[in-house]
């Protein structure tokens, strides 16, 4: 579904995607890990090109998304994003905020439009919420709602980026029970979190990356307990005892 | 200071026809408006496309708005008017010249000039309000629109200009009200409106200060009106749960 082929990127001097070279499955989850400033929101916004490449390829889907060919627009419709910040339309109800893309860009009716978003909600549980504007909402609640949004473009692939690192910890939970349930239902994942309970749980392969390069791909089973390099070992080190 | 009062002087004859002096003031009152909203349509319509320009990443299309902004920020009002008015005029076609200067009346060639030069002065100051209304947006709006699959187009239409457009409207009320003001520039070129109509009732009847009095009078109660106007258009356009703007 998506394929990293020896990409790599630099902001000016710093090689932020060195060498990467990534597969992931139709319906596999992967969690990508790694230290601040390690590349990881690069590497997952390079899939539906919010960030463009120096070289090598990625392809979604069958189509190359590097080659200037490819219409990103129709790409990016079968890619749902969820950002760290949730990054809802504040001015938009809860109901429009879903439905502004399916009418839009996949010019479907408003009444279905309407319909599908109200599934939605009532999956991630916030049917109740649909005429509420974002800033009524607590930081989960927004999360699922943007979780929602995702999945209006019925997408073949979600791709999360820190979904819940903006989050008060009592809401975390929330969030990644609608996620599990998705992951469950089958969809095609890219997840970056420090969520050790989900990957174990949830995840088919975590990859770490440091400096750019990935360094680590393994079970979850495998990379949390018997992780290979000392910078995956410091890292897991750190995040479970922060303080030392 | 010898000073006769007389506050009956609006209701006097002016010596022209049947009209008394508060005609004059209606009638300039009403131009006044009508300079200020045509120009206000302009100003509006092409700050706004101005201002987008200067945020897209197209390096021409930014340059182009810089350039126009720069131009029209830093020629003098009046300057500019009477480019529009005495020069402007002698560069169009033949066939336009004559319509401007012959088929038109004063009065209707004026407006027109007054409108065009308004308009395009005041897009200058628009554009630098969208623009930055647009910039203090978070970034991750735009990327958010962007990953739903929207075309440019999209995404301003319908994720980052009506945000911008609620943050800026304080500022656009001062523009709104600096077009009425700036508006008087108008009886420089013979247009009849609010100031010059003050102006002829002064010299006319004498009472120059009943004349200004009330002049000042109907600006500020228009200006107040407007001002009244936005904030409700501000009200309406509250987003539920949000103080002011966009976050
Ligand atoms: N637009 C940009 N221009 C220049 N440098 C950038 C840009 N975006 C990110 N960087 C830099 O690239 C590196 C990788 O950033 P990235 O956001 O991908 O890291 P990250 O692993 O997601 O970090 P975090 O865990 O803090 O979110 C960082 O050093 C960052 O400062
Ligand atoms: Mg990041």
């Amino acid at each position: 579904m998506i394929r990293f082929m020896n990409v790599h990127k630099w902001f000016k001097d710093l090689h932020v995607l060195n060498d990467v070279s990534l597969t992931v499955a139709a319906g596999e989850v992967v969690v990508v890990c790694g230290p601040s400033g390690s590349g990881k929101s690069t590497l997952i916004r390079t899939v539906n090109q919010l960030e463009s490449i120096n070289s090598g390829e990625i392809w979604v889907d069958g189509k190359n998304v590097a080659d200037p060919k490819t219409d990103l627009n129709a790409l990016r419709a079968k890619v749902g994003f969820v950002f760290q910040h949730f990054n809802l339309y504040p001015h938009l109800s809860v109901l429009d905020n879903i439905t502004l893309s399916p009418l839009m860009v996949k010019k479907m009716e408003r009444a279905a439009a309407d319909k599908l978003a109200l599934q939605l909600l009532e999956r991630v549980g916030l049917a109740h919420k649909k005429d509420a504007f974002p800033a009524q909402l607590s930081g989960g609640q927004q999360q699922r709602v943007a979780i929602a949004r995702g999945l209006a473009m019925q997408p073949q692939v979600m791709l999360f980026d820190e979904p819940t690192s903006a989050l008060d910890p009592e809401m975390i939970g929330e969030v990644l029970h609608v996620m599990k349930d998705l992951a469950e239902s089958g969809m095609t994942m890219m997840v970056v979190t420090h969520e050790m309970g989900f990957a174990r749980e949830v995840a088919d392969r975590v990859v770490f990356v440091d400096h750019g390069q990935i360094i680590e791909e393994a079970q979850p089973e495998e990379f949390f307990m018997n992780p290979q390099h000392d910078r995956a070992k410091q890292f897991l080190r750190q995040l479970l005892t922060p303080m030392q | 200071m010898n000073y006769n009062w007389d506050w009956n002087v609006f209701f006097k004859s002016t010596g022209i026809g049947n009209e008394i002096y508060l005609d004059w003031f209606v009638s300039g009152l009403g131009w006044t408006i009508a300079v200020a909203l045509a120009g206000w349509i302009i100003a509006l319509a092409l700050g706004s496309l101005l201002g987008v320009m200067r945020t897209l990443p197209n390096k021409t299309a930014s340059a182009i708005a810089t350039g126009y902004v720069e131009l029209f920020r830093n020629v003098p009002l009046l300057v500019q008017l009477f480019i529009w008015y005495f020069l402007v005029p002698d560069l169009l076609p033949e066939k336009a010249q004559i319509w401007f200067k012959q088929d038109l009346s004063p009065a209707t060639s004026a407006y027109l000039s007054v409108v065009v030069c308004l308009g395009l002065f005041t897009a200058a100051r628009v554009c630098e309000q969208v623009r930055t209304g647009i910039q203090a947006l978070p970034k991750g709006q735009n990327y958010a629109a962007m990953a739903m699959g929207f075309q440019q187009a999209q995404v301003y239409r319908y994720v980052l200009l009506p945000q911008a457009f609620r943050v800026i409207i304080p500022p656009l009320t001062s523009e709104f009200l600096n077009i009425f003001k700036n508006s008087s520039v108008a009886s420089l070129i013979g247009l009849m409106e609010l100031l010059a109509q003050t102006k002829q009732t002064a010299e006319f009847s004498a009472n120059l200060f009943e004349a200004f009095t009330l002049a000042t009078v109907l600006y500020f109660v228009l200006n107040m009106s407007l001002m009244k106007l936005m904030g409700w258009v501000e009200t309406r356009l509250r987003v539920p749960g949000m103080m002011g703007g966009a976050k």
